[in-house]
């Protein structure tokens, strides 16, 4: 009997219809959830292992002889030189460090410079005779490692790499990888883009077809409407969120340093925010165009700039605290801090607070502006 | 109580357009009334104002003595809609439909399956709605409108673009309707033989103002000579009642 009467209750009938609505659109489904998995799977893989370092070199000879010069360049770095391809390989061992093949190719200074634009090579070797010169771009910091690599061989031999291998203690600290920075992000980004499309869309289209028309032409209370596709979408983000993670906790062995607690106050806090932007966005208008420019207007740039995929850090420095207090930013943050700084309450309740009552503040004038026919 | 639904004295404008220029009328319990009317005549503006959808700028509304502004909830509870083209949520059923829009009314299943029946469209129940036919949705629309069984139901062209047998269909659910409720009816409407098929009172607009209210027979016989409504229109302006 006490089942039947919340059964019959309008909210639950407007959080069923809603939910049902999102489960049986397959498409629905594979961008909510198998997308941001996917994008997880494949950003992770691309900057997380580590493999074998392979770089390729320029040599380039401004004297005569240049196969006695070659031969003999060959020789300094304790490699064979081939004739027939023009080419001798270096290969540094370590352990601790990861191994790396330097890749000697004989070509003439143009072919050099044609190969340094490309980013096929990063550094030019250069011999005349008497001493080796190297050419490279000193703000390039990879260019510059890669110098260091080369002299350093070239000054103590190719087995100095693999010396000191002792002393070196890699950093064994949970949190510092990219897959930790990204899917913290990714979580957030999640929230955003499902609220924004999942309630904004919903609402203008529901206004174009005339069907909000219908449905406040009922005894129906207009805010149960509102609520109803926010929890749905809510349960759906628990759902979304949850799976990413599990994904990114089986395969990634990523951790949760800090509180859970904390955890699930940016949580919820996060969806008021989203959603209270969603009700805000989709207040007036019943062109699902129109609605269509606005949300990528207010998602758009907080997707490029708020260090999502890459740190904000780089941006310039007078629109970091802007970039800083954009809701995606401020929840990305929080997230992040709490995966891999081990935060709990005390260090996010700021952003907590701050995206808690923005939306709020969001919702309550979405709603009083609120078109409903 | 003489009147379900009074009009009286309604104007309302739009930015520079005057839709409804003092309109005058009362429906009685049980009343079937079409409303007719050339595009522009301000009919839509007029059955949305007894809808509560919008507010008259002067005059008054009253549906069962009551009017919009205070009563709200219970004249929500009194009328029944159908607006002209109807869409609803794409991917739930007929059935879970009508189960949402009754549990704005807090009515159960019994009563959902009661208009599935009423529209007859059992052999539905499962589809959903964006699977249904034009006739199909249209008549899932008016059994959603009498869910509540109202006091007042008011139909925004219901069989425009309808064929002609999914419109007679429409049109002997509405005749059961009449038979087993006391509901009145305000119809709007673009089909003559319709109106005359349906309703027993006639009231044309035309500029926002009445031009004539009365039953078919005696609107006929004030304008000797008009063989249907549409001759009737022409004698009072000049003009067809539609084109």
């Amino acid at each position: 009997m006490k089942m039947k009467s919340i059964q019959n209750h309008q909210l639950y009938r407007l959080v069923a219809a809603h939910l049902k609505e999102i489960v049986r659109e397959p498409a629905v489904l594979f961008w909510g959830i198998v997308f941001p998995i996917l994008m997880a799977w494949g950003l992770g893989v691309a900057f997380t292992n580590k493999s074998d370092m392979k770089r390729e070199v320029a040599f380039v000879s401004s004297v005569g002889d240049t196969t006695g010069l070659y031969a003999h360049t060959s020789a300094i770095f304790g490699a064979g030189f081939s004739p027939v391809r023009d080419t001798f390989s270096v290969h540094l061992k370590n352990a601790k460090l990861g191994n790396v093949h330097l890749h000697f190719r004989r070509c003439s200074s143009d072919e050099a410079l044609v190969l340094l634009k490309k980013g096929t090579v990063a550094l030019i070797v250069e011999g005349n005779g008497k001493n080796l010169l190297y050419r490279f771009d000193p703000a390039n910091a990879e260019a510059q490692l890669l110098y260091q690599l080369v002299k350093g061989v070239e000054l103590n031999g190719r087995d100095y790499y693999a010396a000191h291998q002792a002393e070196i203690k890699p950093l064994d600290i949970r949190g510092t990888r990219y897959i930790d920075f990204l899917v913290p992000g990714l979580l957030a980004m999640g929230i955003m883009m499902s609220c924004s499309w999942g309630i904004s869309y919903t609402i203008i289209e529901r206004r174009s077809k005339k069907l909000l028309r219908r449905m406040v032409a009922t005894p129906m209370k207009k805010s149960n409407l509102l609520l109803a596709l926010i929890t749905a979408r809510f349960l759906m983000n628990v759902i979304e969120s949850l799976l990413l993670f599990l994904f990114a906790w089986l395969y990634f062995d990523i951790e949760i340093q800090g509180s859970l607690l904390a955890l699930l106050a940016l949580f919820l806090s996060g969806n008021m925010v989203f959603a209270g932007i969603s009700v805000l966005i989709s207040s007036r208008t019943a062109n699902p165009e129109i609605g269509n420019g606005l949300i990528n207007a207010v998602v758009t740039p907080m997707m490029v700039v708020s260090g999502i995929f890459f740190s904000y850090q780089h941006f310039p420095e007078w629109i970091v605290p802007v970039i800083r207090y954009m809701p995606l930013t401020m929840l990305a943050d929080g997230v992040r801090s709490v995966f891999n700084e081990g935060a709990g309450l005390l260090e996010v309740w700021r952003e907590v607070l701050t995206l808690a009552v923005t939306g709020v503040v969001t919702f309550v004038i979405g709603l009083k502006i609120f078109k409903w026919y | 109580m003489e009147y379900i639904v009074e009009v009286s004295g309604v104007k309302k404008s739009f930015k520079d357009v005057q839709a409804v220029k003092g309109v005058s009328f009362g429906i009685k319990p049980g009343e079937f009334v079409g409303l007719l009317g050339p595009n522009g005549a301000g009919k839509t503006t007029l059955v949305e104002m007894i809808e509560g959808l919008q507010n008259p700028d002067e005059g008054e509304i009253r549906i069962a003595g009551k009017s919009w502004k205070n009563n709200p909830k219970e004249l929500h509870q009194l009328i029944g809609l159908s607006l002209q083209e109807t869409h609803f949520i794409d991917r739930l059923t007929v059935f879970e439909t009508a189960q949402l829009f009754a549990s704005f009314y807090k009515l159960g299943d019994t009563r959902v399956n009661e208009i599935i029946e009423l529209v007859g469209l059992q052999e539905k129940r499962k589809a959903y709605v964006n699977n249904l036919s034009g006739g199909q949705r249209q008549r899932l629309a008016l059994g959603i409108a009498v869910l509540n069984k109202p006091a007042v139901l008011l139909l925004d062209e219901p069989t425009t673009g309808l064929d002609p047998h999914a419109r007679r269909e429409i049109w002997t659910i509405l005749k059961n309707l009449k038979e087993e409720m006391n509901t009145s009816l305000i119809l709007t409407t673009h089909y003559m033989e319709e109106a005359e098929f349906l309703c027993e009172r006639i009231i044309i607009l035309d500029h926002g103002t009445v031009l004539a209210d009365g039953t078919i027979p005696q609107l006929l016989l004030d304008f000797n000579g008009a063989r249907n409504l549409d001759e009737l229109f022409i004698n009072m302006t000049g003009r067809h009642l539609y084109e």
